[in-house]
């Protein structure tokens, strides 16, 4: 633990453990915050995200589901319906597959459907995401297609602390969020998290590195990507700036705007595929808020249009440092 | 065994026919045009009306499919004004008031039995009384979404009452292509749960059936399958034309067995019912329909209320898609 000039304090931990003590947290200030999925009780989760409520809460606040995707996020409507806070978790977010129908059709549109009746105060967990060599249908980042699906809202923190704020945010929202946790930052991303209280606002993006030559705009894991390019290419007398979205919906349009105006070019990086990918979304939205502050195209970074590959393609597919690189040189020549 | 006395079966009787008389009146409306899609409540109305006769309006929930809404009046008024809005297409018949424990209709099939289960898991978390009765047809009984719901019921012991209500037909299909099981309420077994088979069209069976499975609910012992056997004697919906599949002998046995007249019989025999009630009961009826509808026509509708409670609050691009719908209508306006 380290005091803080604002007379908090810190403690250096790891995304995982940012989510984990998030959870023990919420569920300590609210008792309607139940906690339901496949091994998230006694085994605290595949990744021990949910480790140690199960003992400090109890079976009934923290439940083994069957295997069942589908009536995990359906349960969270009747749960949310019955007056509690359900933060559900799906183990790999390619399994929500078998819950779409829910997720879509019913949990997303609680609220619209019942004219505010209801309050869909849910928080679907998932981790996403390349670099770690899963089976298959472990690694699909599919934020675009969930926000395709209005009435969801889905954050994707880059930091520990964002991790923190953005997770305790996200289960005292009114509305249903989809909170999506990189695979390699579990581990991978560690740094200062503020002890206590800590709540960031959704829907507010975040600059990860100050610069005006070019603007990187991305969430999630990526954006530690784009921080080292960023860096790296500082050392050649460029000055990257990294917007990091945090959620994308809600999208913080006037942030996107701003930093592109300043900039004057922008790359969009992203883990999906590109066709129907959430950059495109963001370069659709430049277009239309600040198409004539551009000095180029903008270039986007994705995965590629084939179905996540297995571990010895992966690396082929995930945007990394070089590809990010290039297409930051590409558009500094470009215009 | 508990049987409903002579005035509550009365009091079922009366929901019955107004559900069948109102039922009648929509149709026609729908085809005046005045009206969107409607299906018939014909011969589910002993099962719909006895099941939630059997229950407490003030605690246990009512999880419906989307036939159900003009037989449960006992829920009160509110529910009947929510479904005329609802018929019309005005966003506000989803919204039925706080603290009328009846979710709206369900289109997607069988995606409202997780719901029912987490419902009712909800109340035993916050130590509530009461349950969640669902309903569900033969046809949805072959989702998904049955099976994991009724696992998950089993499992947590939810206080839940599913109610499949076998009309014998998903839109064309009948119960032989929905599933090669000897009932649905077999299917019980492998949630490790009771699983119950009422003749659907005696009303007082229903009710004896959901009485104790509440009852079982409530004092902890988990949920109840029940399948309650009918024949739908309508139409599936104002979109289907039934004379194309629909044997006309086996319609003509269904219609002997109709459960408005049945308990209307039976209700005469005891001098409970007469011919008087019955116009009278109608006619309340078609007077409740009408000034419901009247009502839901009336209810105003601002263009933006399309994008009205998608979010607690709008965010920055609903913010502007707001703005910009309004200011397109302001033009077209001039």
């Amino acid at each position: 633990m380290t005091d803080t000039l604002d007379g908090g304090t810190v403690s250096d931990l790891t995304m995982l453990q940012a989510i984990n003590e998030t959870l023990h947290a919420e569920m300590a200030r609210d008792d309607r915050v139940v906690v339901l999925g496949e091994d998230v009780a006694r085994n605290g989760g595949v990744f021990r995200a949910t480790e140690g409520l199960f003992e400090k809460f109890g079976e009934h606040r923290v439940v083994d589901t069957p295997i069942s995707e589908a009536v995990i996020a359906g349960a969270t409507v009747g749960l949310a319906i019955a007056g509690l806070v359900p933060v559900a978790e799906i183990q790999f977010l390619g399994f929500s597959y078998q819950a779409m129908h829910q997720l879509a059709g019913q949990v997303a549109r609680l609220r619209y459907r019942t004219q505010g009746r209801y309050e869909p105060a849910i928080t679907i967990r998932a981790p996403f995401g390349g670099g770690v060599r899963t089976p298959e249908l472990h690694s699909d980042s599919l934020e675009a297609q969930f926000a395709n699906m209005a009435g969801l809202k889905i954050v994707m923190p880059a930091t520990a602390a964002d991790a923190k704020g953005l997770l305790a945010s996200s289960i005292r929202e009114p509305d249903p969020v989809l909170f999506l946790e990189p695979l390699r930052g579990y581990r991978g991303i560690r740094g200062d998290v503020p002890n206590g209280d800590h709540l960031i606002p959704l829907g507010v993006a975040r600059t990860a590195r100050e610069g005006d030559d070019v603007v990187i705009i991305t969430w999630s894991y990526q954006v530690e990507l784009a921080c080292r390019v960023a860096d790296s290419l500082h050392s050649e007398g460029l000055s990257v700036r990294v917007l990091d979205l945090r959620s994308i919906v809600p999208l913080d349009i006037q942030a996107i705007a701003e930093a592109v105006t300043q900039c004057g070019r922008a790359v969009v990086v992203e883990e999906s595929c590109e066709t129907g990918g959430f950059a495109a979304e963001v370069v659709a939205t430049i277009n239309e808020e600040c198409f004539w502050s551009l000095e180029a195209p903008v270039v986007r970074v994705s995965g590629y249009d084939v179905p996540y590959p297995v571990g010895m393609l992966e690396d082929v597919y995930v945007p990394d440092e070089a590809r990010i690189t290039t297409a930051v040189r590409r558009t500094l020549e470009l215009g | 065994m508990t049987i409903p006395s002579d005035a509550q079966l009365r009091e079922i009787l009366v929901d019955m026919v107004i559900a069948r008389t109102q039922s009648g009146r929509l149709w026609n409306l729908q085809r005046q045009g005045q009206v969107g899609t409607v299906a018939p409540v014909d011969g589910h109305e002993a099962t719909i009306v006895a099941a939630t006769h059997a229950l407490d309006t003030e605690h246990d929930w009512v999880v419906p499919q989307y036939r159900e809404p003009l037989a449960l009046r006992r829920y009160g008024p509110e529910i009947l004004e929510c479904f005329m809005l609802y018929s019309l297409g005005h966003p506000a018949g989803g919204h039925i008031p706080d603290p009328i424990r009846v979710l709206p209709n369900q289109i997607s099939l069988g995606t409202q039995i997780p719901h029912a289960v987490g419902i009712s898991w909800g109340m035993t978390l916050r130590s509530e009384p009461g349950i969640a009765l669902v309903f569900f047809g033969d046809g949805s009984s072959s989702e998904g979404d049955f099976y994991e719901a009724g696992n998950l019921a089993g499992v947590i012991n939810a206080p839940v009452v599913m109610l499949c209500v076998n009309n014998r037909w998903a839109i064309s299909t009948p119960v032989h292509l929905q599933t090669a099981a000897e009932s649905f309420a077999d299917k019980a077994a492998a949630f490790g749960i009771p699983g119950v088979t009422v003749d659907g069209n005696d009303a007082t069976a229903v009710y004896d059936a959901v009485d104790e499975a509440r009852k079982r609910a409530l004092a902890g012992l988990g949920p109840t399958l029940i399948e309650a056997v009918i024949y739908r004697l309508g139409a599936h919906t104002t979109a289907d034309d039934p004379s194309r599949y629909v044997p006309p002998e086996d319609l003509e046995a269904a219609r002997r067995d109709d459960p408005v007249l049945r308990l209307a019989c039976h209700l005469r025999e005891l001098d409970l019912w007469d011919d008087v009630a019955q116009e009278e009961t109608e006619a309340e009826a078609l007077g409740l329909i009408d000034s419901a509808f009247d009502a839901a026509k009336s209810t105003p509708l601002t263009p933006d209320a399309l994008l009205d409670n998608c979010f607690s609050t709008d965010t920055q691009r609903l913010a502007r898609q707001r703005f910009q719908l309004l200011q397109a209508r302001m033009t077209e306006a001039n």
